[in-house]
């Protein structure tokens, strides 16, 4: 049948589609030409994005990673009773006495011990021991105070630590300061360069995952190898948790009420524009109001948690409340009419049907508006957040009202810092942040498939 | 309540369950109900029939207030049930509901198991005491509503899961267990299979030996098979209500002459 069709000549037909099925018209050459020229574009745009999330993965994660790595140099400090406990009664109050700078002599005895012991001089480096000393942080005395005063009954008794080296001893090894590039800096010999390399062979200088990123507070301008974390992660995690605990409940009970009882009439629906409008409002707006309100009137400290909470929470609302009418509405009315049929009351109905229905929406909305806030960072400046904090904030509730920090103010605050080894720990931070919002979003999408799966 | 039946049958006289008169019904400006009066007797099948959009379903849901739902629509007039105004501010629409139980167009069963869609109404009613008289109540109605043997073996799938047909029977199961004394059903039918059509036809043949039962449907067939009265609507009036076998073999109205021969529709 075909066959014959095809082979004989085209006889010559009329009506609005004559001519042969095996040759495209003219029309639909144009037709397809415009869908071939349409996907082009679209694989480009598609491109565009892959190639611009590569970019920026690859440098977050090649400048980021190094700052989970740290470099140490383990030194055996002989805590010497004459420098830390004077009259030998081990007081703490007389001991904690002892400023950080009475324990700096303690370290550099033990660094020049240490290059005694692996056979090596000072001198063949041209390098002093006080040029050996600052090859350590400065952190590393505080550390050693943290110890003596843990610990009073070990004083007199030599003890192994491992300190961080300092910040440019460590960027050697990471290839930000070279041998070329410490003879114009004025922070770093190439002699220190070469001991800790001596050091390195000798086995008293390594370089390994470092928990103190994730686990300590913020540090000063001269010392980022101590800097991590610890404070910033707490109060994202204080302020998610009052997120969490005031916009979901009132977000959900809002949207219900909005959604299922409220009259449709102008005030409803003027709420309803409002709301929407709010979700759209630049964040920098809900800092000001903050700033007015909970610490200007209400009196509340600046750069606390339950501050910057409360400000995120006014930002996180309106998303949960959309995506909760929205889920809400989703829910087939039938549903609703049938358990009013056997008799429920509306409150029956909503809870025993509609919201059990709509949880997998509503959880989704919650999870991407506390993944939103988490990375806020513009209303948390204007109420304080991005203050130098030093100390953990206690644990919750009075925590909720100690100064912290925020992963993402955090990242900023390093970003202007001078050193370039702040840059490094503002990118690992921010693939701390990141890992956060995947896992957030990862568990927005279990819930989702777990709660739609139920039928 | 239970125990004044037998006397009523014994009686068997057919008392009046609904009484409805100078019912209007409006969906804002629409008038969608017009004058209509009825009065629905006890232990008896009332068919409402008419052409689409007539107001059946509008007139239907006025007698468990499911219209309450509906922000626009307004309902006046007296609708009486065993004598009390269901529209008076007194009474709860939800007590109204509970003895005046509803089967919706389209099966809607809860996205919940079909022995949780059962026991939902007894639950929330209170009907039983313990684990073992919901049990029984939840076998009692899906064996009433002749799902019982397609399901037993599965009562803790979901509801959702059952054909189009089982839905429906189920949604009617789920209206008897809260043992309303008035089942509104609002073309049971349109979804169901010949064989099916008859097991619900059968049951409401049943039902009618202790409910007061009104049916919508678009078959007059169903409407002769299975009611003693009928009601035709049209176009927001009652036009004519009497005895089934007349209003079929005898119409009084050329409009519902003209239905029930097939001319307008
Ligand atoms: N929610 C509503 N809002 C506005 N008008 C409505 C609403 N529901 C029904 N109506 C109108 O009321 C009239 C009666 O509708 P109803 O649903 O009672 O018809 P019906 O007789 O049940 O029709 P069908 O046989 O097709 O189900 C129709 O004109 C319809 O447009
Ligand atoms: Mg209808």
């Amino acid at each position: 049948m075909t066959d014959a069709t095809a082979n004989a000549a085209p006889a010559p037909k009329q009506g609005k589609h004559a001519g042969s099925l095996f040759d495209a018209d003219a029309r639909t050459k144009k037709r397809n030409a415009a869908e071939t020229r349409f996907r082009a574009y679209g694989l480009t745009a598609v491109g565009i994005g892959v190639a611009a999330l590569i970019m920026l993965m690859t440098s977050i994660l090649g400048q980021g990673l190094p700052a989970f790595n740290q470099t140490f140099i383990t030194l055996d400090v002989y805590l010497d009773e004459a420098k830390l406990d004077k009259n030998g009664t081990r007081d703490i109050e007389a001991i904690k006495k002892v400023s950080t700078f009475g324990y700096a002599p303690l370290i550099k005895n033990a660094m020049a011990a240490k290059v005694d012991e692996l056979g090596i001089s000072f001198e063949t480096f041209g390098v002093s021991g006080k040029d050996a000393e600052a090859m350590i942080s400065k952190e590393a005395a505080a550390q050693l105070r943290r110890f003596v005063i843990a610990h009073p009954d070990r004083i007199g008794d030599t003890v192994e630590f491992e300190f961080l080296a300092s910040g440019r001893i460590d960027g050697y090894y990471k290839g930000r300061v070279s041998m070329e590039s410490a003879e114009k800096d004025s922070n770093v010999t190439p002699g220190q360069l070469q001991l800790a390399d001596a050091l390195k062979e000798g086995g008293a200088l390594s370089t390994h995952f470092n928990w103190g990123f994730i686990t300590m507070a913020d540090a000063s301008e001269n010392r980022p190898e101590a800097a991590g974390i610890g404070v910033a992660m707490l109060g994202s995690l204080y302020m998610m948790i009052i997120v969490l605990c005031l916009a979901l409940p009132i977000g959900v009970a809002a949207s219900i009420y909005l959604e299922e009882f409220a009259p449709k009439n102008w005030i409803t629906d003027l709420i309803e524009v409002n709301i929407s409008n709010l979700a759209a409002v630049p964040s920098i707006v809900f800092g000001i109001l903050g700033l007015a309100i909970f610490i200007n009137y209400a009196g509340l400290p600046q750069s606390a948690p339950v501050v910057g909470g409360l400000v995120l929470t006014l930002m996180t609302l309106p998303t949960i409340i959309i995506s909760t009418r929205a889920s809400l509405k989703s829910v087939p009315p039938s549903i609703r009419d049938a358990a009013l049929g056997v008799g429920a009351s509306k409150m029956q109905s909503v809870f025993h049907h509609v919201l059990p229905l709509a949880a997998p929406g509503i959880l989704t909305g919650t999870i991407i508006g506390l993944a939103q806030a988490l990375g806020e960072t513009a209303p948390l400046m204007l109420i304080g957040m991005v203050a130098f904090v030093r100390e953990f904030p206690s644990a919750p509730p009075e925590g909720f009202f100690d100064p912290a920090s925020a992963l993402p103010v955090q990242v900023y605050n390093w970003t202007t810092r001078a050193d370039p080894a702040f840059v490094e720990r503002a990118s690992g931070a921010i693939i701390v942040l990141l890992i956060f919002l995947l896992c957030m979003n990862f568990l927005a999408i279990v819930l989702r498939r777990r709660f739609e799966r139920r039928w | 309540m239970n125990d004044m039946r037998p006397v009523e049958r014994s009686v068997d006289t057919k008392e009046i369950k609904f009484e409805c008169s100078d019912v209007q019904v409006y969906y804002g400006a629409t008038h969608a109900i017009k004058d209509v009066n009825v009065t629905l007797e006890d232990k008896t099948v009332t068919a409402f029939i008419g052409p689409s959009g007539c107001g059946k379903s509008t007139f239907l849901r006025c007698l468990n207030r499911m219209n309450d739902t509906i922000d626009i629509c307004r309902v006046t007039g007296n609708l009486l049930l065993d004598g009390e105004d269901i529209y008076d501010k007194r009474v709860d629409p939800v007590q109204l509901r509970a003895k005046v139980g509803m089967v919706f167009q389209k099966p809607n069963p809860f996205p919940k198991s079909i022995y949780d869609n059962i026991a939902y109404g007894p639950r929330i009613h209170g009907l039983a005491k313990n684990k073992a008289e919901l049990d029984e109540i939840v076998e009692k109605s899906l064996r009433r509503g002749a799902i019982w043997d397609e399901v037993k073996d599965r009562l803790d799938a979901p509801g959702t899961g059952l054909s189009g047909g089982q839905q429906q029977r189920l949604c009617i199961a789920r209206a008897i267990a809260t043992e309303p004394e008035v089942l509104l059903m609002d073309e049971p039918c349109s979804a169901l299979d010949p064989i099916a059509t008859a097991q619900v036809e059968e049951l409401i043949d049943e039902l009618r030996e202790n409910y007061s039962v009104v049916i919508v449907t678009h078959s007059m067939q169903q409407a002769a098979r299975v009611s003693q009265k009928t009601a035709f609507f049209h176009l927001g009036n009652l036009v004519e209500f009497g005895e089934t076998g007349k209003i079929f073999t005898n119409p009084r109205d050329p409009r519902t002459e003209s239905y029930i021969t097939g001319r307008i529709g």
